[in-house]
């Protein structure tokens, strides 16, 4: 079952709409790799909303999906982790520790844009900006 | 084939044996427990008085519910089912707990009760010391089972008022307040049980959902002592909190707390904390983008 991927501006959108197996989190793991890269993407955002339950499998998932983006440049953040699910999460153990969360979409997209402006003044001039493609 | 005459071992005396016997001096004792009835309550009534217990009640309601506990102690002892005392057993510490009853005034009662009535039974059968002692045997087992029936359920009854004032305790103490726009303030107060902390957890983070909370200030002044547990307990609560997108700030951190945390070496770099709930709050609000200013600043200079 494939998660659709949206692009907004220069970021990436995943909302999971349902329970993935693991062969899906892969997939969509590969998938939003792919399109950081293709369209030089600076944030992804995944939206588990929908998710009711997350599994050690998935939250490995997700830290990997932030981590791999990272070194292509962009920066991650979770957004809709229910509140059961954030509960089962930390019983177990569960950490997504250095991946950044938000509470919905909305809050997502705040985080990105604060991220983005925080690095102006870090942005080369466009001429020497390395080809990350 | 000869059969070998078998050994018949005598066989132990069987406690029911005698149930016919029994079940016959006990009808007898509780006729006699029904006729003497009046004398026997103010017996009763008067070794109460003179033991100093049921304070906390008058003479007419000790009276009143001198002639219940009779009648359904009387009936015990006929009937030999003891359904009907334990609930009016409970019944009865429903009454008279609110009242400030003891437990020791209760099993006090029922077992002057029972000497009162050993005492007529010695003066009825005193000439007949066989008779006297079957009547005893007949008395004792089921005045016995009474008492515990009637300390049993009260106790019983303690309990579950005991279990009803601390779910209301829990309900009241753990309100979790919207204080400013995406600010809420979880103020602990009292002791921090495992079950009470899950409760906390669930609360908090629903309300960091409904409210879309971006800082939450969990302050835990009122807190006297927190163990291991508990402290696992806040550190997931922080971390779930997060998950949610939300920053939580502890204040009001007492010494000892400070020291449990230290030693069972929790994690404290994804705790942030503040020494007062003041302090918590500026905090919070400046991580919210918020300054407070006096209005004179505010003022359109002339």
């Amino acid at each position: 079952m494939e998660v659709p991927i949206l692009k907004q501006g220069h970021y990436l959108i995943a909302s999971i709409q349902s329970a993935l197996t693991d062969a899906d989190l892969s997939q969509l793991r590969e998938a939003l790799i792919e399109r950081v890269g293709r369209f030089r993407a600076r944030g992804v955002i995944v939206d588990v909303t929908a998710l009711d339950v997350m599994d050690s499998f998935a939250v490995r998932t997700l830290r990997d999906i932030a981590h791999m983006a990272r070194l292509r440049g962009a920066d991650t953040v979770i957004v809709g982790i229910q509140p059961e699910v954030a509960f089962a999460m930390v019983q177990l153990g569960l950490t997504l520790k250095g991946v950044a969360t938000a509470l919905d979409l909305e809050e997502g997209l705040a985080f990105l844009n604060q991220q983005g402006e925080g690095r102006l003044e870090d942005r080369r001039p466009p001429g020497s900006r390395l080809d990350r493609g | 084939m000869a059969t070998k005459t078998k050994d018949v071992q005598p066989l132990p005396p069987d406690p029911l044996a005698h149930t016919e016997s029994t079940a016959a001096l006990l009808r007898e004792l509780v006729a006699h427990l029904r006729q003497n009835r009046t004398q026997l309550r103010e017996e009763w009534a008067r070794r109460i008085t003179r033991a100093q217990l049921l304070t906390a009640m008058t003479e007419e309601e000790i009276f009143a519910e001198a002639t219940s506990v009779y009648d359904n102690y009387v009936e015990a002892l006929e009937t030999g089912t003891f359904e009907a005392l334990q609930a009016y057993a409970r019944n009865l510490s429903e009454r008279i707990i609110p009242r400030g009853v003891e437990t020791h005034e209760v099993v006090g009662i029922v077992l002057l009760l029972r000497d009162v009535l050993a005492r007529s039974l010695f003066a009825k059968y005193h000439e007949d010391f066989d008779k006297l002692n079957r009547i005893l045997d007949a008395y004792e087992p089921a005045a016995n089972r009474i008492a515990n029936t009637v300390a049993v359920g009260f106790v019983q009854e303690r309990e579950r008022i005991i279990r009803q004032q601390q779910e209301a305790i829990r309900e009241l103490s753990t309100p979790v307040l919207q204080v400013r726009e995406r600010l809420l303030i979880l103020p602990i107060i009292g002791v921090i049980d495992p079950q009470r902390a899950r409760q906390l957890t669930e609360q908090l983070l629903r309300a960091i959902r409904t409210n879309r909370a971006k800082v939450v200030v969990i302050d835990i002044t009122g807190v006297a002592a927190m163990d291991s547990n508990v402290a696992n307990h806040l550190v997931q609560t922080v971390e779930a909190s997060r998950l949610l997108g939300a920053t939580v700030i502890v204040t009001g951190l007492s010494p000892e707390i400070a020291q449990t945390l230290v030693t069972i070496g929790v994690d404290l770099s994804e705790m942030a904390t503040v020494g007062d709930l003041q302090g918590g709050i500026e905090e919070a609000e400046r991580l919210l983008g918020y300054k407070v200013l006096p209005l004179e600043d505010l003022a359109p200079k002339a």
